[in-house]
């Protein structure tokens, strides 16, 4: 088991470095610099751009800003902003609170939704439960977020005028309000995600369940006179959840890496429209921290999910 | 009315025989702008009527927290690292110019006692020395007090290549030196009538001398007030985070009675327009929304709702067409368009003549921009003064075909023309962005008509707009045969704004095409209609060489204007906000308030 972590750690290490070869030289390689405002403001005079072009090395060949890159990155120094010229890491602390907070509680929701339901589901197939369960979770996962975002921001907040639509990370009430602000900005967000991961995780632990209730021991369980209740929860569901517990572990480093789109449409402060925004701003130091960062976390939780899988199941060997 | 005739109004005035009031009649009586007649009072030296302010609430806080939405959220706090507006609003809460124009582009004081002028010896005759007297009673937020000192520092931090400031271009060729504790000369090397460059509006933002001195040049990143500034302005910083929020509370120690009226302030960036749109005048979550680049007939849908109204506030900003002067298509010496080639069909003007024939600019206005682009045939459309009523347009296909059909183009057997075994065949690029590919589709379409075949190309705006040497798409490149965007114009002045027709300014690979002139237009008569505009200190004059250089390029036909496009915000009901297109949207945010 050690030699088995060990030897995927020593792999991990030269599919990093690739990663971070390729994400670079895409990122040079991609048109367009930080400086469309300087370029388009006839005050700005030229020489200014040319020399924050030098000081940011952005005119030196690619093969020696990578090797810079990685040299400082290696002493921990992830360099400093093109745009807000303060550090990467303070940029991305700022926003990993939200992104925790907002993409966490959604994929809760999601679970909480999903195991109960694709349970009830597989223990009834084909009854009306589990027809419109199956409705919803296709309608769930096939509708795009920005839709039902906006769908959502039409009904509760212009038609009904309930729910603010614009995310606030930084609520200046005390006290009981402070939460309830909150909890009121959060709702909309955090229902459009966990619809959206609910409806597919439904239908997973669903199929999850029915292969499980088929074999011989739930028969036998349920032969030895034990209630519906104890057959589910303590045979049948433990076995079912391998699999979910291996997807869910994947799933992690998307709570990181927060939700694009959605973010975008809240206007919620997370990962997502910081990647996005420093992109469209050509902000090479963040665009390819947090890359990496997200890289890093897949990698690693894909190590941690393999870990899971095999203590969650025996059969599995390692060797 | 010529010359010497208003100068002996002038006297008049000057002699008391005569208001000030009654002057600028006249002068609007005889078809000139009031701001041009102000104008002409105030360079003659006599002082100029405070612009008057609506600001009514009685005693300084109690508004509760004003609320504004940026949907490009600012990304930092350094005035003088700010290269586009959002970081220049978002420094505008705390920092302040010596003084600001408002909408009409005169100068209105803020830190500064009083406006430069030559009868209050603000203005020397020469037009070399500016002195500024400063206010007394201003203290930093941290308590110190505002001197002499801060802005000669401002001046000389922003001037040191080695801090690279984007407001460098404002400073590196003035001195500016203190007289005593509140006075402040600032020394030009030649005669320059437009001196309100330096130290004023977005580019003038003083900083304090004992927060940065000792992060000025290479260490300029370092200093830990770039991200918590400390300024004069009428609230003080608590929190900021780059792109999401920025926020600050009432500062009590304000240099004006009664300012400021609203007890925190909150900018939240992020998002689209569209939905900032939505957030001030269909909900009221905020109380105001910068830059709304949102479709007008959107905007007036969602003004519906009847919570918030839509403020559109006249600058220079223009959308216009270029015509590529050289040839982008060979290369001389390693070079693409390069300025001393002629463009094989452009060259000809009856071929530019029958282009700007095919553009419908009142469609454009009429389907596209509505209120927020309006249709023009002038590149310098204010203030006012600056206007020329030399040029008009024409939408007539029929004639454009008829232009070319004299001047040998005859059309082929696929209905475009050609002569001499050419076609007329031309690429027309643009930035990706709705209303430029709609515009786009609408001339393609009128020049089909007329035999003229355009390719569309349409460029993202990270990549066109950017400064990168090795794009060949940039707009400054201008590797095409037309392109459209626009230029901003900053300052009421057009003495910068129009640099961008000088054959001095070629965007070449020697400048690496950060040269303005990126449409190659050569015409010596307009370089030295503009030597002579920089040093001339007659304002009438003066408004009549820029009125000559607006005239060159246009009737040439190197450039098509197509809108012109006033600034659009989005404000709830109940507040008032005096707004500018020649400043910040933030210029005057001391004399903000809500009415009840």
């Amino acid at each position: 088991m050690f030699r088995y972590i060990l030897r995927r750690l020593m792999i991990a290490v030269p599919s990093l470095l690739g990663i971070s070869l390729v994400l670079f030289t895409v990122l040079a390689m991609a048109p367009g610099d930080p400086f469309s405002e300087l370029v388009s403001n006839p005050n700005i005079p030229p020489e200014v751009a040319l020399a924050l072009r030098q000081k940011f090395g952005l005119d030196d060949p690619l093969m020696v800003r990578y090797w810079n890159w990685l040299t400082a990155m290696l002493q921990g120094d992830w360099g400093y902003s093109f745009i807000s010229r303060i550090n990467v890491e303070t940029l991305i602390m700022q926003r990993i609170p939200v992104t925790l907070l907002v993409i966490g509680s959604s994929q809760l929701l999601a679970l909480c939704i999903a195991i109960p339901v694709g349970v009830y589901a597989a223990t009834r197939p084909y009854s009306i439960f589990d027809q419109i369960a199956s409705t919803l979770a296709f309608i769930g996962f096939s509708l795009p977020t920005f839709f039902t975002g906006i769908l959502l921001i039409l009904f509760f907040s212009i038609h009904l005028d309930w729910l603010p639509f614009v995310y606030r990370a930084d609520i200046p009430e005390t006290g009981w309000r402070f939460f309830w602000e909150h909890f009121k900005q959060m709702i909309m967000p955090v229902v459009v995600l966990g619809m959206f991961q609910a409806g597919a995780w439904t239908r997973y632990v669903r199929s999850a369940v029915l292969d499980v209730i088929r074999l011989d021991y739930v028969t036998t369980a349920r032969s030895k006179g034990l209630s519906e209740k104890v057959v589910i929860t303590k045979h049948v569901l433990r076995n079912a959840l391998i699999p979910v517990v291996t997807l869910v572990a994947l799933q992690m480093p998307a709570i990181f890496g927060g939700a694009i789109v959605t973010e975008q449409i809240f206007r919620v402060p997370g990962i997502g429209s910081l990647i996005i925004s420093s992109m469209l701003a050509n902000d090479t130091p963040v665009v390819m921290a947090v890359t990496f960062v997200f890289s890093t976390l897949v990698i690693a939780c894909n190590l941690l999910a393999d870990i899971l899988y095999g203590w969650l199941d025996p059969r599995i060997s390692y060797n | 009315m010529n010359e010497i005739d208003i100068n002996s109004l002038i006297d008049k005035v000057r002699g008391q025989e005569m208001t000030r009031q009654q002057f600028i009649r006249r002068m609007v009586g005889v078809g000139l702008s009031v701001p041009m007649a102000a104008q002409m009072l105030l360079t003659s030296g006599l002082a100029q009527a405070q612009t008057s302010s609506s600001y009514k609430p009685t005693k300084r806080g109690g508004g509760g927290a004003l609320k504004l939405l940026w949907w490009q959220g600012a990304t930092l706090l350094q005035p003088h690292f700010a290269s586009g507006t959002k970081d220049q609003e978002g420094s505008r809460i705390f920092y302040e110019p010596l003084a600001a124009w408002d909408h009409d582009g005169n100068m209105v004081p803020i830190l500064a006692a009083e406006v430069p002028n030559s009868s209050n010896g603000g203005v020397s005759r020469d037009g070399k020395t500016i002195t500024w007297k400063l206010k007394r009673n201003v203290l930093w937020h941290d308590g110190r007090p505002f001197t002499a000192d801060d802005v000669v520092f401002t001046a000389a931090y922003a001037a040191d290549p080695a801090t690279s400031a984007y407001t460098k271009g404002s400073y590196s060729d003035v001195k500016v030196s203190k007289v005593d504790s509140h006075t402040v000369r600032v020394e030009f090397q030649k005669a320059s009538p437009f001196w309100a460059d330096p130290l004023v509006s977005a580019a003038g933002m003083i900083i304090p001398k004992h927060i940065f001195e000792s992060f000025k040049g290479a260490t300029s990143r370092d200093a830990p007030a770039n991200l918590r500034p400390v300024g004069t302005g009428p609230y003080k910083f608590t929190d900021f985070k780059p792109g999401d929020m920025l926020r600050g509370v009432i500062n009590n120690d304000y240099h004006e009675p009664n300012r400021p009226y609203f007890d925190s302030i909150e900018m939240k960036g992020g998002g689209d327009a569209v939905s900032a749109a939505r957030a001030v005048l269909q909900t009221g979550e905020y109380d105001y929304a910068w830059n709304l680049q949102v479709e007008d007939e959107l905007l007036l849908r969602l003004e519906q709702g009847g919570r918030g109204r839509t403020s559109i506030t006249p600058g220079g900003n223009i959308e216009f067409i270029q015509l590529n002067m050289a040839d982008p298509w060979t290369e001389i010496e390693g070079e693409r368009a390069h300025p001393s080639s002629k463009h094989p069909i452009l060259s000809d003007k009856a071929v530019r003549e029958a282009i700007s024939l095919v553009v419908d600019r009142a469609g454009v206005q009429k389907f596209i921009y509505g209120r927020t682009g309006i249709a023009t045939s002038n590149f310098l459309n204010n203030p006012k003064r600056f206007v020329s009523p030399n040029t008009k347009f024409e939408f007539n296909p029929d004639k454009a075909a008829q232009v070319l059909e004299a001047a040998g183009w005859r059309r082929g057997s696929d209905g475009i023309r050609e002569k001499g075994g050419r076609k007329l065949k031309l690429v027309f690029q643009t930035s990706i962005n709705g209303p430029r590919q709609k515009t786009q589709q609408i001339i393609k379409q009128a020049a089909q008509k007329a035999g003229i075949d355009l390719e569309l190309k349409s460029v993202p705006a990270s990549v066109y707009f950017s400064s990168d040497p090795a794009n060949p798409d940039t707009y400054t490149k201008f590797f095409a045969d037309i392109q459209m965007f626009t230029t901003t114009m900053p300052q009421p002045d057009p003495e910068v704004f129009m640099n961008q027709y000088q054959s001095s300014q070629f965007a070449t690979k020697a400048n690496k095409w950060l040269g303005r002139n990126s449409t190659r237009y050569n015409n010596p008569e307009y370089d030295k209609v503009y030597l002579a505009a920089q040093s001339e200190m007659d304002p009438v004059k003066r408004a009549a060489m820029f009125i000559r250089m607006n005239d060159m390029p246009v009737n040439d036909i190197a450039i098509i204007p197509l809108v012109y496009r006033p600034r659009t915000a989005g404000i709830v009901n109940n507040l008032v906000a005096p707004l500018s297109g020649w400043d910040n949207d933030l210029w005057l945010l001391k004399d903000w308030y809500k009415t009840t």
